[in-house]
């Protein structure tokens, strides 16, 4: 396939994918059976109220109707109104820029985190194969794939920050109020991507090429981190590209212990105060950037290794 | 069929075996009942009468931590069974008819697939001001069959090159005679190490719902005690609150992955060794 129809072809289906969330996050409030507001109200509002509410998301119109104007609100970049009372509110998308940042500065931080403590240990797990050392990267990177976000999180807090006070908690600003929950949210990443590193280290110190640089008088050193090291990563951060998304969901629940007024704080709020425009925004954006950064690692990836534009 | 796995597999299988127990028996082994308050034996440590202690409103720990096990083996138990079953079959599906059967399955697993984590999972429930246990189950349900279908699918591509499968087609049978008889039974192994990290990833999200206020309602939940938890992990020597649901939580975790890498070794011999 050429580099022409192979950039066609993933920018094609970002934007189709991008279609579906479309309508996929306007269908959520009707894919519960039953009357919407009923649902998103419980039952405990007035009947005043619940008119409101319901005319404030346009659920009074046609279905169709309130399609058309789900793109719209889309298409003009205001993503819709904050309800109940829009008038008094900034418009969803102005909420989201405002609050976007700080979600974004996390999920950096935490790729960075996890990208940095990941490939060391994954290197040294697959140079020193079979002994404790391995053993033991194993076990750390298993701990961190099972062991909650939440769970922790608070840990992190309570002991870096309450009991020994060696980093800034959630009162701070700055950057190295990052520190703690980059480390909460990038942990379970930095487990999988050593995990990563391990198994395409092995592969690659097994290759011919580097048989060959051994038999050519190469130092040990050279051989690991000059040509096996270089081929092995490339799986590795396409991997580490493609998880930036479920970062951006995770630290969700990382904005809530951290108190860290981001986008998952922002939804949380939304979902308590039934706000479910903002609700619908934040969706939307999240899997948005989602798939815009899946596209652009595809294409890098498959710009960097040709074999890839065959499939 | 005899199966021979690694210690370490065994291990996990053993961890979910005790989930599994526990979760059956947690109502009839748990001491008190976990909706009863007493306001008189609040936070008391662990104890004879109270192994885990009691937590704010008196109730006891280890009675709550075995009700929460019988709601996560519910939940875990149905979204595995109706995930798995629906993604192998449309994954069949789609692999066997292609066309565009095949195109339309696979844009709906693109496109849930574009919501990454627990956002759909969160965006679903939000709909709901006060879940039951059945929309947390739907709203788990509505993307979890997709990694079953994407599976299914490659698979079946591959096997229906078989000479076997030809020679049913040349025999006469059926399109679901294929699917049912000569398909799926062969689809089975790489299906059971999947429900087995697939058990693992509903613990860890209902987990997360029921800590962020989103779970099921009125129900005891490892995720809602460990959001209990975190609002008095501030006071000295109170981490256990936050402690004890994680690690429960984390214990089922461990038991899935185990499993899971073993399972893997034994059905998918290439990745033997690997990772």
């Amino acid at each position: 396939m050429s580099i022409g129809s192979f950039l066609l072809r993933r920018l094609g289906s970002g934007l189709l994918a991008i279609l579906g969330v479309c309508v996929l996050t306007f269908g959520f409030l009707h894919l519960v059976p039953g009357d919407p507001i009923d649902h998103l109200a419980g039952g405990d509002v007035t009947a005043a109220q619940r008119k409101s509410l319901e005319q404030c998301m346009g659920l009074d119109k046609p279905l169709a109707t309130q399609f058309v104007t789900f793109l719209g609100h889309i298409a003009d970049g205001t993503l819709g109104h904050q309800c109940p009372d829009p008038q008094k509110k900034p418009t969803v998308a102005a909420r989201i820029r405002e609050v976007m940042p700080y979600t974004i500065e996390l999920a950096i931080a935490a790729m960075l985190v996890a990208i940095v403590l990941a490939i060391p240990l994954g290197v040294v797990a697959a140079m020193k194969r079979g002994t404790w050392i391995d053993t033991a990267a194993t076990a750390v990177s298993l701990t961190g794939i099972v062991i909650p976000i939440m769970l922790l999180a608070q840990v992190l807090l309570v002991w870096f920050f309450v009991d020994l006070g060696w980093l800034p908690g959630p009162t701070e600003t700055g950057f190295a109020s990052l520190l703690l929950p980059a480390l909460a949210l990038g942990t379970h990443l930095m487990a999988m991507l050593s995990r990563m590193t391990r198994s395409s280290m092995v592969d690659v110190l097994a290759e011919d090429f580097v048989r060959t640089a051994r038999a050519k008088g190469v130092s040990e050193r050279r051989v690991v981190f000059v040509h096996a090291l270089r081929n092995a990563l490339l799986p590795v951060i396409t991997i580490a590209g493609l998880q930036f998304g479920s970062l951006l969901s995770g630290s969700i629940i990382v904005e809530k212990v951290f108190a860290r007024p981001g986008l998952g704080l922002t939804l949380l709020d939304a979902i308590s105060e039934r706000d479910y425009p903002m609700v619908q925004g934040i969706t939307f954006v999240i899997a948005v950037i989602y798939i815009a950064v899946n596209t652009l690692v595809d294409i890098a990836y498959g710009l960097a290794d040709p074999r890839i534009r065959r499939g | 069929m005899r199966l021979r796995l690694s210690p370490s597999a065994w291990i996990g299988a053993a961890m979910i075996a005790t989930f599994v127990v526990l979760g059956l028996l947690g109502p009839v082994l748990s001491p008190y009942d976990p909706s009863h308050t007493d306001l008189a034996s609040r936070f008391l440590p662990a104890s004879a009468a109270h192994w885990l202690g009691t937590d704010s409103s008196g109730i006891d720990t280890l009675s709550e931590l075995l009700w929460g096990a019988r709601e996560a083996l519910v939940i875990s138990f149905l979204v595995v069974a109706i995930t798995s079953i629906t993604g192998v079959m449309l994954g069949t599906i789609a692999g066997w008819f292609g066309g565009a059967v095949d195109e339309i399955i696979m844009r709906l697993v693109d496109i849930l697939m574009a919501f990454p984590g627990i956002l759909l999972n969160i965006a679903v429930v939000a709909t709901v001001a006060h879940p039951g246990l059945g929309v947390i189950i739907f709203a788990l349900c509505i993307n979890g069959w997709v990694s079953y279908a994407r599976v299914a699918r490659s698979q079946v591509l591959a096997l229906r090159e078989r000479d076997y499968v030809s020679a049913a087609i040349a025999l006469g049978a059926s399109n679901r005679r294929v699917m049912f008889q000569h398909l799926i039974p062969n689809l089975l192994g790489p299906a059971f190490v999947q429900m087995s990290f697939g058990l693992g990833s509903v613990i860890i999200i209902e987990a997360s719902l029921s800590f962020l206020g989103l779970g099921p309602q009125l129900d005891y939940t490892w995720g809602a005690m460990l959001a209990q938890g975190v609002s008095f992990s501030w006071k000295a020597g109170f981490s256990s609150y936050v402690f004890i649901p994680g690690v429960a939580i984390a214990w089922v975790l461990l038991g899935a992955n185990l499993l899971g890498d073993g399972l893997r070794d034994r059905f998918d011999p290439r990745q033997r060794g690997r990772a």
